[in-house]
């Protein structure tokens, strides 16, 4: 008998979108899309089954093998490094990690950099590899205000549009990843199901 | 003595069986103490699966740590002997940080090393141990293997440098056929080039066929050594457990050639990790190769959870004051029929048992 396979979505516009595809791709589930206190939705005559999950979460479902495979965005595999497999590119919620700056700001580069961040370990690397010293101040959110209450010289955050950016005056002046979701999977369960999840690949491949 | 099976945990069973495995195939126990001196660890932390190292002044100030990991000990202990191979497996406590990162885990690991005058023969022999280690585990069982050597021998072909080497090795460990495409475009490599690290991502995952497969890429020399490793199990019910897939990969400083890593049904990550290590050696001063596995007994917690066992067969439940000759007379008897009794004044909370006996102060004994 064919075996379940788990999927863990982010809940959001993106997850509404990438399910549609995996539903394009014959794997559809009734109820996903359903506005309900519902939590997990199983496909009994083609076992499968969804969980809806908080984006940043994803990747640690898939990792610790609650699912077998998930959509997670490229800034969380980036900033968490789970050790899983990232299968494909979803060509999905595309948008930039970017590093912005005031206006015009020149940044001395004698100064150690302070750079506000959510992602820390992005922002380390980063900056690791153009060998510049720089103090992270880690925010949860609103990075956008720390520039201009002084509280960090830049920012390193995702961009889509820039709208926001350009509102508070601030500017893009590096680009550090394009980031997009991507299709993951736990390597243990890949070794057991790589058909099935093959088979999904081989399908989305013609949605996308 | 005989245990019987019900005695043991899982994992005391699955240890006892790896022991008698190693054994059967000539390996030796190696003994070792808790603490090793920090600088065997400071010196190589490549080799290592985390940096983190639980560090502390001895009484004499030599600094020394518990120890994160024991192959690094083996090798340096061991001596060199013309022809010889060491031999030996392990059964040792590590300590190293939970991969969750939320602090130190005590981790109890097993495994082998086979160090010295290493030939194809040692790396089918230890393959075919790490597929034997996994059935012992699990009834159904996946161990994937690769070469380090084809890895660098493609990323060499493809022009990339050190830095780019290691964002390919990253994407083939990832499966990530898109990553791939990108490292080999920013280094300019060539779309042919490009194309057979692509293509290893795509091998089949039946074993001779990707083998055939592999043999058509510029690597024939490492696909002809895999070939000839797992043709010498071809006879055993371990082969049809192999499947050739390059996102095995370890740190090209240290692996040098057969890399493999296992899994088992239901536990979410690989149970066995294991490789060619050969460059290890005359860092440590040691001559000749190495190929070793370790098998992480900790992955198997997830497996066994609620497998749920009792405390003990029966409760003897025994009235204040009763005579001790009466308690000790009425356990003896039950455990004279091969049950395991706990005798206590009053029902514990928690404890897990089949039945409850009391033993009357009229003597009469009454069954719940």
């Amino acid at each position: 008998m064919t075996e379940w396979l788990t999927v863990a979505l982010p809940k959001g516009r993106l997850g509404e979108k990438v399910y549609g595809l995996f539903a394009q791709a014959g794997f559809p589930c009734e109820g996903v899309l359903s506005d309900t206190r519902q939590l997990i939705f199983d496909n009994e005559a083609l076992r499968v089954r969804y969980f809806w999950a908080k984006p940043s979460d994803v990747s640690i479902y898939v990792e610790q093998g609650a699912a077998d495979i998930g959509v997670a965005g490229k800034d969380i595999l980036l900033e968490y490094r789970p050790d899983v497999y990232e299968l494909m590119d979803l060509n999905t919620g595309r948008c930039r990690m970017a590093v912005a700056a005031p206006e015009g700001a020149w940044l001395d580069p004698e100064r150690t950099l302070r750079v506000a961040t959510k992602f820390s370990r992005i922002a380390k690397d980063y900056y690791a590899g153009l060998g510049r010293e720089i103090e992270i101040i880690h925010l949860n959110g609103s990075i956008e205000i720390a520039p201009l209450l002084k509280l960090s010289d830049v920012i390193v955050d995702i961009v889509e549009t820039g709208t926001t950016l350009r509102e508070n005056h601030l500017e893009v002046i590096d680009v550090v990843a394009q980031i997009s979701a991507r299709l993951i999977a736990n390597k243990a369960a890949y070794a057991f199901k790589r058909a099935r999840i093959g088979s999904l690949m081989s399908a989305l491949e013609g949605k996308l | 003595m005989n245990i019987p099976d019900q005695i043991l945990k899982p994992e005391e069973r699955i240890l006892f069986s790896l022991r008698a495995l190693y054994g059967r195939y000539g390996y030796t126990p190696y003994r070792m103490r808790k603490f090793e001196t920090y600088d065997l660890y400071a010196g190589n932390k490549d080799f290592l699966s985390s940096e983190q190292i639980i560090a502390f002044s001895d009484t004499d100030g030599t600094l020394l740590a518990l120890k994160p990991d024991v192959t690094l000990s083996i090798v340096r202990s061991g001596r060199d002997a013309p022809g010889e191979v060491q031999k030996v497996y392990y059964q040792e406590n590590v300590y190293r940080p939970s991969r969750q990162g939320q602090g130190y885990r005590e981790i109890l690991q097993t495994g082998v090393e086979c160090i010295g005058a290493l030939d194809e023969y040692c790396l089918s022999e230890v393959l075919e141990m790490a597929a034997e280690s996994l059935r012992t585990i699990a009834p159904r069982a996946v161990l994937h293997i690769s070469h380090m050597g084809l890895v660098r021998r493609l990323t060499r072909l493809a022009g990339l440098g050190e830095a780019d080497e290691r964002r390919a090795v990253a994407a083939l460990s990832a499966r990530s056929a898109h990553e791939l495409a990108a490292v080999c475009r920013d280094a300019g490599s060539t779309p042919e080039a490009a194309d057979c690290l692509r293509r290893l991502i795509d091998l089949p995952e039946d074993l001779p066929r990707a083998l055939d497969a592999l043999e058509a890429l510029p690597c024939a020399e490492e696909a002809a050594v895999l070939r000839r490793v797992t043709d010498a199990l071809r006879d055993t019910p371990d082969y049809g457990m192999l499947t050739l897939d390059v996102s095995t990969v370890n740190d090209l400083g240290y692996y040098n050639g057969l890399v493999f890593r296992g899994y088992v049904a239901d536990v979410p990550e690989r149970v066995i990790a294991g490789g060619q290590y050969d460059p290890l050696l005359p860092k440590l001063g040691r001559r000749g190769g190495a190929v070793g596995f370790a098998v992480y007994l900790d992955a198997l917690e997830r497996q066994q959870q609620g497998t749920g066992r009792l405390d003990a067969d029966v409760l003897l439940v025994y009235p204040e004051g009763t005579p001790a000759a009466r308690v000790a007379q009425a356990a003896r008897r039950l455990r004279a029929d091969g049950l395991a009794v706990c005798a206590q004044k009053t029902v514990p909370d928690k404890l897990r048992v089949e039945r409850i006996e009391r033993l009357e102060e009229s003597g009469v004994d009454a069954r719940d």
